[in-house]
């Protein structure tokens, strides 16, 4: 053994020993703790201080949330509100058509609806082919790939609000990207004034700022296939089209689709950095179902906590379905895996 | 019915407020627009000398702690002893009636009588506290761009369609984005909406449905901004009542007319420099008169002080005219005090020579308001009203609703507030 090896093996020890002393401690108490309470009480045991936790921040708040539902009227805390059953939700619910928000007694709920699944239909497909070829291309062995990976993955390391902030500098009326057509001779356009523009540029903005979290997992995921596969493929005289449609993509499938759930989730979410980037306009057409909630129940000049709560319950309750969804293929990958 | 679940109240309250100050201490919550943070730490310094009993703290905060944290604290029966705020009517079963304990109440009823329905629960007589500046809507014309461009600036009396006119000319000569902007809130708009003829409150004091004067101003508001006159994006970009400031394209010389209010002058001052000359100019005139609106911000008494006393001796000495005329003076605020704007002579401590005539040109538009305009600080449904303003008629100047369905739907979102509130 070099001299170098045997110091750090003894610096090993004398880093070790107290350790050992510590669980030396704890473990005359716990012996006797799971005498007395079993297998099942010490896993209720070290669960406890998650459960609290959880209980606390998480529980807690989703109960008072769903009394604040069944409640009306200006004041914050429960005490002083006025008990209303279902009348939030019948309120939330009333549309003579909801296909046509115009019909809808809370008519800014429902463009917010229709907003956020049109939103999530555009921007979770945008944002599986973007990250899928990004993925593809990443994988091959591309000059600086290293650095190709950080890059596409450094918007993701940034705060939505600096994402936001930052595309608004580059899309408002005397923002970077008009500067640059006025150059080229191109009138500006209204990037953020215009509802289709500013639609589009929420979708672009989300899709730029969140692709790098999904092209990490599909760029693991082409990594664990075979390569095997394609060697043999390519001895068959495959084309790569072909080798994509039946090896990567089949291979890849259950990355993918925990990606898709991901994503849905994330995107029935968005608030943030389209709420810097728009404000939610022009008029309703980039308010959100979040963005609604915040501003009914915070940020309007007389707040309906009651309102803002039941809207909240109603989208918890999409959130959990695609919970569930996520939960039922991660457990049939976990069957299928086993199988094989 | 009423939920009785008084154990999550505590605990909220708990967690949220727990600044209220002991005995003998004075907790002030201020926030700040400009240097009037600087300016009240210096009068209180000086209180504090004289009064070394009293220990005075105070908290510089955001305005947003003020607007979102403050009435939270406010509910759980904590919060500080004395507070600057703008929400006054709305919060006023929280303020401390000092009538009682005042040395000279009557000095309070002659000189802040005006404003004090503003901050006390309708049919009080109660002194809560006073208006630390009186804020006055109205509009602010960039002199060099209407030189350069050879247009005359309206005169006192031109119309908002005049105002409008001139201001296309001046934009179209100079290569300018647009004619002029107006702050996106339903407070700015409704100086103009008077001045047309519009009254909000009802016979009996409950929300009126939306008249001619509210559709002819709105009207001309979504006609201006399909028209490329009225600055789109202060508007058109933001949902909801979310508050938009013009002010930037203003200092930025993108519109040669801005309409906002007296809180400004500080801040124009400060950014444009000797960029180029402003004025103020006051209201346009509609058909009904030339109303800007009243507004402002109130040093307000909390009730649950331990230490009233103390608070109203506090009160007592910021409310002295000496005292606030030097806070006016140096903050280039407008006063709401009757002696100190009786007595006029006001010495603005400004180096910028724009800044003395429009302040004067302020305190001369405030004799102009009209009684419709006077009466929305101190009625309680004024911000209902503002927030279902700006939120339709944006959605109307984006191309997404009829302006019809707009006036329909303004008038349900403040029946959906008031029944709210019951």
């Amino acid at each position: 053994m070099s001299a170098g090896a045997s110091l750090s093996s003894r610096i090993g020890a004398a880093l070790a020993a107290p350790i050992g002393w510590l669980a030396a401690i704890i473990d005359a108490p716990l012996k006797i703790w799971q005498r007395a309470t079993g297998t099942t009480g010490m896993a209720a045991f070290f669960l406890a201080p998650n459960m609290l936790i959880f209980g606390v921040f998480v529980l807690a708040p989703f109960v008072i949330n769903f009394f604040y539902s069944t409640t009306s009227g200006n004041a914050f805390f429960l005490s002083d509100r006025t008990y209303v059953g279902a009348e939030q939700y019948a309120r939330l619910l009333d549309c003579g058509s909801y296909l046509d928000t115009s019909t809808c007694r809370e008519d800014l709920f429902w463009n917010a609806v229709h907003n956020t699944g049109l939103f999530v239909l555009l921007q979770v497909s945008l944002l599986i082919v973007v990250s899928m070829i990004t993925a593809l291309i990443l994988n091959r062995e591309i000059v600086g790939r290293s650095f190709w990976r950080a890059v596409f993955f450094f918007p993701v390391l940034l705060s939505p609000v600096v994402v936001g902030l930052i595309w608004k500098w580059i899309l408002q009326r005397q923002g970077l990207l008009n500067s640059v057509l006025f150059q080229f001779g191109y009138e500006p356009t209204e990037w953020l004034t215009d509802r289709f523009w500013a639609f589009a540029a929420g979708i672009t903005v989300s899709v730029w700022a969140h692709m790098g979290f999904f092209t990490l997992i599909l760029l693991a995921g082409l990594q664990a296939i075979p390569r095997d596969l394609y060697e043999a493929a390519e001895m068959d005289g495959t084309k790569p089209g072909r080798m994509f449609w039946r090896i990567t993509l089949p291979m890849l499938m259950p990355n993918l689709l925990v990606v898709i759930i991901l994503a849905l989730i994330r995107a029935v979410q968005i608030f943030d950095e389209v709420y810097v980037l728009t404000g939610g306009g022009p008029g309703t057409s980039t308010l959100y179902l979040t963005q609604y909630i915040y501003e009914v129940g915070f940020a309007s000049l007389l707040r309906n906590p009651g309102l803002a709560a039941a809207a909240s319950i109603l989208m918890g309750a999409v959130l959990v379905v695609l919970t569930l969804v996520q939960l039922q293929i991660g457990r049939r990958n976990e069957k299928k895996g086993a199988r094989e | 019915m009423k939920v009785k679940i008084s154990i999550v109240g505590a605990m909220a309250a708990a967690l949220m407020g727990s600044s209220a100050a002991f005995a003998g201490d004075v907790r002030v919550m201020w926030y700040s627009d400009g240097v009037e943070g600087e300016v009240i730490k210096d009068i209180l310094d000086r209180f504090q000398k004289d009064n070394p009993d009293i220990k005075i703290t105070l908290d510089n905060v955001a305005y947003k702690v003020v607007q979102e944290q403050l009435p939270i604290q406010l509910e759980s029966g904590q919060g500080p002893d004395i507070a600057r705020v703008t929400n006054i009517k709305e919060l006023a079963n929280h303020w401390l009636d000092m009538r009682p304990m005042l040395s000279d109440p009557k000095y309070w009823d002659d000189n802040f009588g005006s404003t004090a329905n503003w901050m006390r629960p309708d049919g009080s007589d109660a002194i809560t506290g006073f208006m630390t500046q009186l804020t006055l809507t109205g509009g602010f014309a960039n002199k060099t761009l209407f030189e350069q461009a050879g247009v005359a600036i309206p005169g006192e009396k031109a119309t908002w369609d005049e105002w409008v006119e001139a201001g296309a000319q001046v934009a179209k000569s100079q290569s300018l984005p647009a004619a002029f902007a107006i702050d996106r809130s339903g407070h700015r708009i409704s100086g103009p909406n008077v001045s047309y003829g519009a009254n909000y409150i009802a016979a009996d004091g409950a929300p009126a449905k939306v008249d001619d004067g509210v559709k002819t101003f709105g009207g001309k508001l979504v006609q201006w901004v399909a028209d490329g006159k009225m600055l789109k994006e202060t508007w058109v970009a933001a949902a909801g009542s979310t508050y938009r400031a013009a002010a930037e394209d203003f200092i930025n010389a993108q519109i040669p007319f801005y309409y906002s209010g007296s809180w400004q002058v500080s801040n124009l001052s400060s950014k444009i420099g000797d960029n180029f000359d402003w004025v103020a100019t006051g209201s346009p005139c509609g058909t009904a008169g030339c109303s800007g609106l009243k507004g402002g911000a109130a040093l307000v008494a909390i009730k649950y002080t331990k230490n009233p006393t103390d608070v109203v001796k506090v009160m007592e000495y910021l409310s002295r005219e000496e005292i606030v005329k030097e806070f006016s003076e140096r903050t280039l605020f407008l006063p709401a005090h009757k002696g100190v704007v009786d007595k006029g002579g006001l010495k603005w401590v400004s180096q910028d020579k724009n800044v003395p005539a429009a302040m004067d040109a302020f305190v001369k538009a405030a004799g102009q308001t009209l009684p419709n305009a006077d009466a929305l600080p101190s009625w309680k449904w004024s911000n209902a009203y503002y927030g279902a303003l700006v939120t339709r008629l944006s959605q109307v100047m984006a191309g997404e609703m009829k302006i019809d369905d707009a006036w329909a739907r303004i008038d349900q979102d403040i029946a959906d507030k008031v029944a709210q509130a019951k």
